[in-house]
């Protein structure tokens, strides 16, 4: 186990670069909270598209094993956030960011782009399965990562599909078109796909925008029994649905994280006055 | 009635009689062209055109079987030069070509395109024929395979383009690099574009004539290797069509249908391959 195991407290004094001073009135809610070990690690984490900067001054940290939600009106730099834990931001030529980030304490800046995403998986908004058959969507990252053995492979398979609850619904059409699935299994096999890869972090950008309340349903379910083996951070407009599942919720206006707390501090007794106008629905 | 209304009306009438005119033109004209070619060439279609070689002038029958092969000879070397050309050429535009250099490559592309077919054989015979000295299947194949190029090119970079960006990041965010993602995701998933457009491609080069009339010039008997002239089916139209024979310019309609059926078979198949992609990719 790496030594940076326990979240490293930091001093949270304003944070002057370029000539711009960052009040960082979110640092205060940043000391670790007690019997939690961080899995992930940002400090004052800035992002631009371009001259548009997206993302003020991050610093916040995610747990290990717990879920973390980020909720947040549209455009405040949530899922922007969350792309660059796994740097899938980088597809985009003009973008920069600048901070750190890191996972067990090693910076991923540092680490191989693919290695880091072997790591980190992300399931996006829009469920894209391959278009490819169930079974090779789900051995698809195995395969290009070379990580399972051609004998073990259906295995593997199965025990991804189980993990996503939908070994049962697809047992029988292993070799038929991912299309061929609903809305919501298509999207649990992407969960899948992901879980195939073995992430210690997972990614959920929106995952059940597009879904209908009982596959949101199902979906919810799942992220409860992946938090035993995985770190999930979850992008949500829903915020009912942050309250269901998340542990710790960070709430995101205009690219600054406002507040970060436990779920039940942020919905019950949130300390600022932007979370309060947003959780009781007096805008975004 | 108003005026308003009644104008409204006619110019509407006028209109529709309009279009559906010129519709009914241009379907009439290739109606018209299949059933012309049927009746003159498709008759006369008998087992020796397609087994015998052309019969020499005072004897009737013959076939043309030399052009056939030679044909398939042709298109086959055209294919070996217009597909990996063509089909990486698009790769490199569809997924890395936002430079100023693929600017200029699109462009010239499309220019090439519309380069005429007789100035591509003009360019083969100075690289080629008058450096060797003689006419070639060798020299054929390669204009042909030239004139291949920017419709592979470009239609390769069509439907890779068409692949979502989804399916990239899907991907790449299960740690798969650019270059794998492009060769495990992006290619399986525009396969069957990319195949019916270079299906198509070959279709239109079966059919072209200035090209070869002086790089494969034309062959009354079979033509072994690569380094000799050879008969193609639509040189041996236009020769046999302009003869004073009676029974030549018979077989020239035949070789005429022949040549459209093949066009118009590759066509139906590679209507058949996009429609059924279709159906799986949404």
């Amino acid at each position: 186990m790496s030594p940076m195991q326990a979240p490293s407290p930091q001093p949270a004094p304003d944070v002057t670069m370029r000539g711009q001073t960052f009040p960082m009135q979110m640092a205060e809610e940043k000391k670790p909270v007690a019997g939690e070990v961080a899995k992930l690690s940002t400090t004052n984490l800035n992002f631009y598209y371009g001259s548009f900067q997206a993302l003020h001054g991050i610093s916040m940290q995610v747990y290990a094993n717990r879920v973390t939600a980020f909720i947040g009106p549209s455009g405040c730099g949530k899922s922007t956030f969350l792309r660059t834990i796994n740097r899938m931001y980088e597809t985009i030529r003009t973008s920069r960011a600048e901070g750190e980030i890191l996972l067990d304490g090693e910076d991923i800046f540092k680490l191989e782009v693919s290695e880091l995403r072997k790591r980190v998986g992300m399931v996006f908004q829009r469920s894209n399965p391959f278009p490819k058959s169930i079974f090779d969507n789900i051995a698809y990252g195995p395969r290009i990562n070379g990580s399972v053995s051609r004998s073990g492979m259906k295995e593997h398979v199965e025990q991804s599909l189980r993990r996503a609850a939908l070994w049962d619904e697809v047992k029988d059409k292993l070799n038929e078109s991912a299309y061929s699935l609903s809305g919501g299994q298509q999207q649990r096999l992407c969960i899948a796909r992901a879980l195939a890869v073995d992430p210690e972090v997972l990614l959920l950008d929106e995952p059940c925008s597009a879904l209908d309340p009982i596959a949101t349903a199902k979906i919810e379910d799942l992220i409860f029994q992946l938090k035993d083996s995985c770190t999930i951070v979850i992008v949500t407009h829903n915020m009912q649905q942050a309250a269901r599942v998340a542990d710790f919720t960070g709430f995101f206006l205009m690219g600054k994280l406002i507040e970060f707390d436990t779920t039940t501090v942020i919905f019950k007794n949130p300390a600022k006055k932007e979370t309060e106008d947003y959780i009781t629905g007096r805008f975004g | 009635m108003s005026f308003h209304r009644f104008r409204r009306k006619a110019t509407n009438a006028a209109m529709l009689t309009l279009t559906g005119l010129c519709t009914l033109i241009a379907v009439g004209t290739l109606v018209f062209i299949l059933g012309y070619l049927f009746q003159h060439g498709g008759r006369s279609l008998t087992w020796n055109f397609f087994t015998k070689l052309p019969a020499p002038v005072g004897e009737t029958g013959g076939g043309m079987a030399n052009a056939m092969l030679g044909s398939a000879k042709l298109l086959l070397l055209a294919s070996c030069i217009g597909v990996p050309i063509g089909f990486l050429g698009g790769v490199y535009l569809a997924e890395f070509g936002r430079s100023a250099f693929s600017f200029v490559v699109r462009y010239t592309t499309d220019l090439l395109n519309g380069v005429p077919s007789i100035v591509i054989g003009v360019f083969a015979y100075t690289l080629i024929v008058l450096r060797q000295g003689h006419f070639s299947t060798l020299a054929g194949g390669i204009a042909l395979g030239v004139m291949m190029i920017p419709i592979a090119i470009r239609s390769s970079e069509e439907f890779m383009r068409a692949v979502p960006l989804s399916l990239r990041e899907g991907a790449m965010a299960l740690g798969a690099s650019k270059t794998k993602a492009i060769f495990t995701v992006v290619i399986p998933a525009a396969k069957e574009g990319i195949i019916t457009g270079i299906m198509l491609d070959l279709a239109r080069v079966a059919g072209e004539t200035a090209p070869l009339l002086f790089t494969s010039y034309g062959n009354n008997f079979w033509s072994p290797g690569w380094q000799h002239p050879t008969a193609a089916l639509p040189v041996m139209v236009y020769n046999y069509a302009i003869s004073p024979y009676e029974d030549w310019r018979q077989q020239a309609w035949s070789a005429g249908f022949v040549l459209l059926m093949l066009v118009l078979t590759v066509n139906i198949i590679a209507r058949v391959i996009l429609s059924r992609r279709g159906h799986v990719a949404r």
